[in-house]
């Protein structure tokens, strides 16, 4: 009886790994072809098929790609438009965590009269689709004077982003006990000093989560940076659209492959860094 | 010199009224003890003293001025409260230099108040230690340190002992008793434990349903309550409420309880005030001590006789409590730890009248 019903265990345990492993090849698989072809030389590429073993780990394609593959008529590779990108990343995921931090501060620990509202309309920018905003945006920028700048986008990501980081901030904070106000009232502490010296060091965990979300988040936007950018001031993710829209000549499939795992490449290390402290502060309280 | 005056205060929070006119007065270096059931607002009520919450209507003096749209920190007080409230990320230290770096106090006379508070609460070993590292009573010492260092007119309690396991509170509860005596700060602490008022307070306000209902030294509470509400709530187990009927006979006066109004429990200290309420319905206070058997009665007490039936009797060790019933009123009785009164038995219990209350059964107000 306990034999059979082990037995039958481990037949189910089986079963589940199986289709697991099934599951991961079906999702894996694009992602290998990529790899496997950014090694490939275009010839390889073009006599026999996208799907095949590389015959020798050759690395021009990464280094063409990185430094010298011309893309709408601009032969530097990829490398200035990821540093556009991280231009842009950087400041709008600082400056849109802090501004979210602030945000949920007041909303959560300064209760005011029409915090409630105030916290809706803010979170509502959660809930509108990014393409319903793009005219609005782009007479912004216009009558701004940033229209194709850098800083156009980055205001974007900024004022977008602060609806998630808000979100994220004030439910943290609303753990924080009401006390810890009132204490440093009564110790004298002001607006400002009693957020940098008593909240914000409480903040790390939320901090975490909301720099690694942002982060990615704007690296891996398209659609605005396809819209309000140009020639060498587009991010990476508007060039690579670019370099595959190549039709004057054959594709460079190769090419290609390395050119988006190197544009891959800073979200997957944030990850791989990250990934672990991003679900323990989702799941963390402010104060033990 | 008055240390604070609170006037005709009242708190509203929308449409509820937290606060309905409260009156205090305490002069400089009293321990005022607030006590109350939960939600009658002692927090509100000190958080408005404080600043942290605003008043409706009235006027609040500290120090003998006018503190009205003046800031927490400009109030001349200090405040320690139920949570504790200490800063989660700053070392013991830290916490406590807080409030004074946020004043621009010098460096060095830091240094020398945070050794002078933490010598005198004991927690020169924690020092560099943050709030999660600390015990339950360590923590409370910490914030205690925290209000001390400061030097106020006022301190300002919220509860401090009520996350302290029993034997903690009562260690920590005469210390700050001695610290009281030993500074001489006047002081306000809420709490609703009536052990803890009773042991602490030079007055006490008992406060119900934003009302204070009275303001007093804890003997006359406890021996001449205002109301019912004063008369249940301070004492453990509280004074019995008997339902009586008054008479007398020539300058005699009795309260006469029990089923047809039977039993004549004579009372000694008669007052004029009584005389208006001969034949009608009164309500009977006496405190459960003052209810024995009739062996341990001491000579020369005025004593009653009162014959109940035992209903349950519960030895505590260092005394015998019993439920007993008269008619319709259960009552409860304090008997000496050997006493062993047969359960379902009719005993006569011998009452001492010296401190009998009687109160007005409709306006609940005392009489006598
Ligand atoms: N900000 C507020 N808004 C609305 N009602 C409030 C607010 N603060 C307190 N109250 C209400 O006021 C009443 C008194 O609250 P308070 O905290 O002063 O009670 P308390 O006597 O301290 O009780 P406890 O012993 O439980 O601490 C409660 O009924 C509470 O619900
Ligand atoms: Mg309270």
């Amino acid at each position: 009886m306990v034999e059979a019903r082990s037995l039958s265990a481990r037949g189910g345990r089986i079963l589940l790994y199986a289709i697991l492993i099934a599951f991961a090849a079906f999702y894996l698989t694009p992602l290998i072809v990529v790899i496997l072809n950014s090694f490939r030389s275009f010839q390889e590429i073009t006599q026999t098929s996208v799907l095949g073993f590389p015959k020798e780990f050759r690395l021009d394609n990464w280094v063409q790609a990185w430094g010298s593959y011309c893309i709408a008529g601009i032969c530097s590779g990829i490398s200035p438009y990821m540093w556009n990108s991280l231009l842009i990343a950087v400041p709008a995921t600082l400056i849109s965590t802090l501004l979210g931090a602030m945000n949920g501060y007041l909303l959560s620990l300064w209760r005011f009269r029409g915090a409630g509202l105030i916290f809706g309309i803010i979170t509502f920018g959660v809930f509108l689709p990014a393409q319903m905003k793009l005219v609005p945006w782009a007479i912004t920028l216009r009558d701004l004077g940033l229209s194709n700048t850098l800083a156009g986008l980055v205001l974007i990501h900024v004022v977008q982003g602060m609806s998630f980081t808000t979100l994220f901030c004030r439910n943290y904070y609303v753990n924080v006990p009401q006390d810890l106000i009132k204490a440093a009232k009564v110790d004298g502490a002001g607006f400002l000093q009693i957020f940098w010296r008593i909240i914000l060091p409480l903040s790390p965990p939320i901090l975490i989560v909301t720099v690694i979300w942002q982060f990615t988040g704007i690296w891996n936007e398209f659609l605005y940076g396809i819209t309000f950018s140009e020639g060498s001031a587009r991010p990476v993710t508007a060039a690579l659209m670019a370099l595959s829209a190549n039709i004057a000549q054959a594709r460079e499939y190769g090419i290609e492959s390395a050119s988006v795992l190197i544009a891959a490449l800073p979200t997957l290390l944030v990850y791989l860094f990250g990934g672990k402290y991003f679900v323990r502060g989702l799941t963390a309280g402010a104060v033990k | 010199m008055s240390a604070l005056s609170v006037e005709k205060l009242r708190v509203r929070f929308g449409s509820v009224e937290v606060l309905k006119s409260v009156d205090l007065a305490i002069e400089s270096g009293e321990f005022i003890v607030l006590v109350g059931p939960s939600g009658c607002g002692k927090s509100t009520l000190l958080n408005v003293i404080a600043g942290l919450e605003q008043a409706t209507e009235g006027r609040i003096e500290i120090g003998g001025r006018e503190v009205t749209g003046v800031p927490p920190k400009d109030r001349d007080i200090a405040m320690v409260f139920q949570t504790y409230a200490l800063y989660p990320a700053m070392t013991v230290r830290g916490n406590i230099t807080f409030g004074m770096e946020c004043r621009g106090v010098p460096k060095a006379e830091q240094k020398e108040a945070v050794a002078r508070v933490a010598k005198l609460l004991q927690i020169e070993h924690l020092l560099d230690r943050r709030p999660g590292q600390l015990s339950g009573g360590q923590r409370q010492r910490v914030a205690m340190g925290r209000a001390l260092v400061r030097d106020p007119v006022l301190f300002l309690f919220d509860e401090p002992l009520s996350n302290l396991d029993a034997k903690l509170r009562v260690e920590m509860r005469m210390e700050i008793k001695r610290l009281h005596q030993r500074i001489g700060t006047t002081m306000v602490y809420v709490t609703h434990d009536q052990v803890e008022a009773m042991t602490l307070a030079t007055r006490i306000a008992v406060m119900n349903g934003g009302v204070i209902q009275q303001f007093a030294d804890p003997q006359t509470i406890y021996d001449q309550p205002a109301n019912l509400f004063v008369a249940r709530f301070m004492g453990s187990p509280p004074m019995n409420a008997i339902p009586a009927r008054l008479a007398a006979s020539g300058s005699e006066i009795a309260a006469m309880v029990g089923p047809d109004a039977a039993t004549a429990v004579p009372l000694p200290n008669a007052t004029a005030a009584m005389k208006d309420w001969v034949g009608r319905e009164v309500v009977l206070g006496i405190r459960p001590e003052c209810i024995t058997l009739p062996d341990g009665e001491q000579p020369g007490k005025p004593a009653a006789s009162l014959p109940a039936t035992v209903e349950m009797i519960e030895p505590t060790g260092a005394e015998t409590m019993a439920l007993i019933r008269v008619g319709q009123s259960e009552i409860m009785a304090r008997m000496r730890p050997d006493a062993r009164p047969a359960v379902g038995s009719v005993a006569s219990f011998a009452l001492d009248t010296a401190k009998a209350c009687l109160f007005d059964p409709k306006t609940e107000s005392r009489i006598a």
